[in-house]
């Protein structure tokens, strides 16, 4: 989750990554961000997220987007 | 015909109940979309005032397209307001527009009554009754060198520039769109980029005055392309005209491997450099589709030259700009203003039919950019100098090669820094990248996103470019800065690179 929220706060810094619940309904992320973002994760924690993953309820939250990465690393 | 309302209505008559315009919401029939416009053309007669800016400030849906018409309806011409644009822009804009009124809805109620003391809100211009004679009247006054709107493009000042286009600019230009990429009936848009982004006109018009059917995307669907590829095939989309940006979304996350666009037929793009890599992708997908690369400035209503691909393109190979569209003229000038005949690189100067008015209430910006023609000395003729420097490649094809104001001079040498992006956007591992030149240190700065090193990247481009133009700075950012219309900020970057 560390890691996780250096990466976000990388990629936007001022963003409350922490709190924020409605990163993509909120417009906090745009396209751009959710691919850069996707690319970065998948070199970072060696994982494949596919397009198919690549949902709103996935990139809400921090919290979410960690469940996501649980999720690929133990497929 | 000499009005952009006249083709609209015709297609009104002969497609009365096909829906002209889709969002996620609504869809709208051609009928639909000239009884509202006039509703709106009617209320705004009481302004009696004839070509003066009306803004409008509403989300990109059918309605807003509605309020464009309505305002030229009323003999007036339109200017779109990004409802996210900062509102120091938006007043910015407004001190050198001095629009007359505000059409906005009731969802922007708080940000229009704060910007403007006249504001018309769409769902009261509904209860409209039109006044059918009155609107006979305004359109008998009006001709087609008459504005049909402006737009705003960032001026290197910090100042916006908003270039006025007439009737005739976009009659002429959104015929040659129609002719040259068979736009018809049968045509479905979807539409991606911004309605105040000149791009957007080659959709909304050449869909109005071939009876087409135009699609907005969402762009919230952009960020799921899954869901965007079920958008677009559920509203059969076939043709697209997007930004590069948008393109490579799609190729860079390998989402048509999961999922086919069933109908798209045509791909268009323009905006920026096509990185040729994730065109491929495309080609490879959808290998039957045309695709061809735009170029223009806001200045000649969208594009001047274009190139239809014709053959294969390595990932290190440069997409060509191509050849001036049909009834517009272009030329290369060199720093003496004299004829480039030959190979060797000049301006791009543009005359014609599609050249916009000038940009409003600002005469001298207007000087600096439209101006008499230098080769010809005998009568009145304006030219555009779009400040791009271009070549002809072997294929007499021109090659784009940088801004003017890209060019530098490094250690002696005439370096184009769009040279060094093509070689870096080569390389497999490259997602993005941009190489601004940061003059006070003599810098020439890289900065890019990807699964790569720097030491990789110079492996990569050595033999590629020449070493004076190797990169002196080479920053490896997690995120891209792209400004309000998808392009790489640069400005940004050369302000904020060090960060």
């Amino acid at each position: 989750m560390e890691e996780l929220l250096d990466i976000l706060k990388g990629l936007k810094p001022g963003v409350d990554f922490e709190n924020e619940k409605n990163l993509i309904d909120d417009r906090i992320l745009d396209s751009l961000d959710v691919m850069n973002l996707t690319v970065e994760l998948n070199d970072e924690f060696d994982i494949e997220i596919t397009p198919l993953d690549i949902l709103p309820e996935n990139f809400q939250s921090i919290e979410a987007m960690y469940a996501l990465i649980t999720r690929l690393q133990e497929d | 015909m000499k009005n952009i309302l006249e083709y609209l209505e015709k297609s009104a008559q002969q497609y009365f109940t096909k829906v002209a315009f889709t969002d996620e919401n609504h869809e709208m029939t051609y009928g639909s979309c000239v009884e509202c416009s006039k509703k709106i053309g009617t209320a705004l007669l009481e302004l009696k005032a004839k070509r003066k800016p009306i803004a409008v400030l509403m989300d990109k849906n059918v309605e807003s397209l509605t309020g464009f018409f309505g305002v030229v309806y009323s003999g007036n011409f339109y200017v779109v307001i990004d409802c996210y644009m900062p509102k120091d822009r938006i007043e910015k804009i407004f001190e050198t527009l001095e629009p007359i009124a505000l059409i906005s809805d009731y969802a922007h109620q708080e940000l229009a009554l704060s910007l403007h003391h006249k504001v018309y809100f769409y769902e009261d211009l509904m209860t409209t009754k039109i006044n059918q004679v009155a609107l006979d009247q305004v359109r008998n006054q009006m001709i087609d060198t008459d504005p049909l709107y402006a737009l705003f493009t960032s001026g290197s000042t910090g100042v916006p520039k908003g270039a006025v286009v007439s009737h005739r600019n976009v009659i002429n230009y959104a015929s040659w769109y129609k002719d040259t990429f068979d736009i018809n009936e049968e045509t479905q848009f979807g539409s991606q980029t911004p309605f105040y982004f000149s791009m957007s006109v080659s959709d909304v018009f050449s869909t109005i005055i071939s009876g087409a059917t135009l699609h907005i995307l969402p762009k919230k669907l952009f960020s799921f392309p899954i869901k965007l590829i079920e958008y677009m095939n559920e509203k059969k989309v076939n043709t697209i005209y997007w930004v590069p940006s948008a393109l490579c979304i799609i190729a860079n996350l390998k989402v048509l491997d999961y999922l086919a666009l069933e109908y798209v037929n045509k791909v268009l793009f323009a905006g920026e450099v096509m990185p040729t890599k994730q065109l491929n992708y495309w080609i490879k997908k959808i290998p039957d589709a045309m695709y061809a690369n735009l170029f223009g400035p806001t200045e000649t209503t969208d594009i001047c030259t274009y190139y239809i691909v014709d053959r294969e393109f390595k990932d290190d190979e440069v997409l060509p700009i191509g050849k001036a569209c049909n009834n517009c003229d272009v030329f290369l000038l060199d720093e003496n203003n004299q004829e480039v005949t030959d190979h060797s690189e000049g301006e791009l100067c543009v005359r014609g039919s599609f050249l916009a008015l000038g940009y409003y209430n600002n005469e001298e910006k207007t000087k600096e950019a439209f101006m008499q023609n230098p080769l010809n000395q005998a009568y009145p003729e304006i030219i555009y100098r779009t400040g791009d420097l271009v070549k002809y490649n072997e294929f007499d094809e021109l090659i784009y090669i940088t801004r003017k104001d890209f060019q530098i001079k490094h250690m002696g040498y005439r370096i184009e820094l769009g040279e060094i992006e093509a070689a870096v956007n080569a390389l497999e591992k490259i997602q993005a990248c941009a190489v601004i030149f940061d003059e006070g240190k003599d810098k020439i700065v890289l900065i890019y996103t990807g699964k790569m090193n720097d030491q990789e990247i110079m492996e990569g481009i050595k033999n590629k470019i020449p070493s004076y133009m190797y990169p002196n700075v080479i920053i490896k950012k997690k995120i891209m800065p792209y400004n309000q219309n998808g392009k790489i900020d640069r400005k940004w970057l050369k302000n904020h690179y060090e960060d």
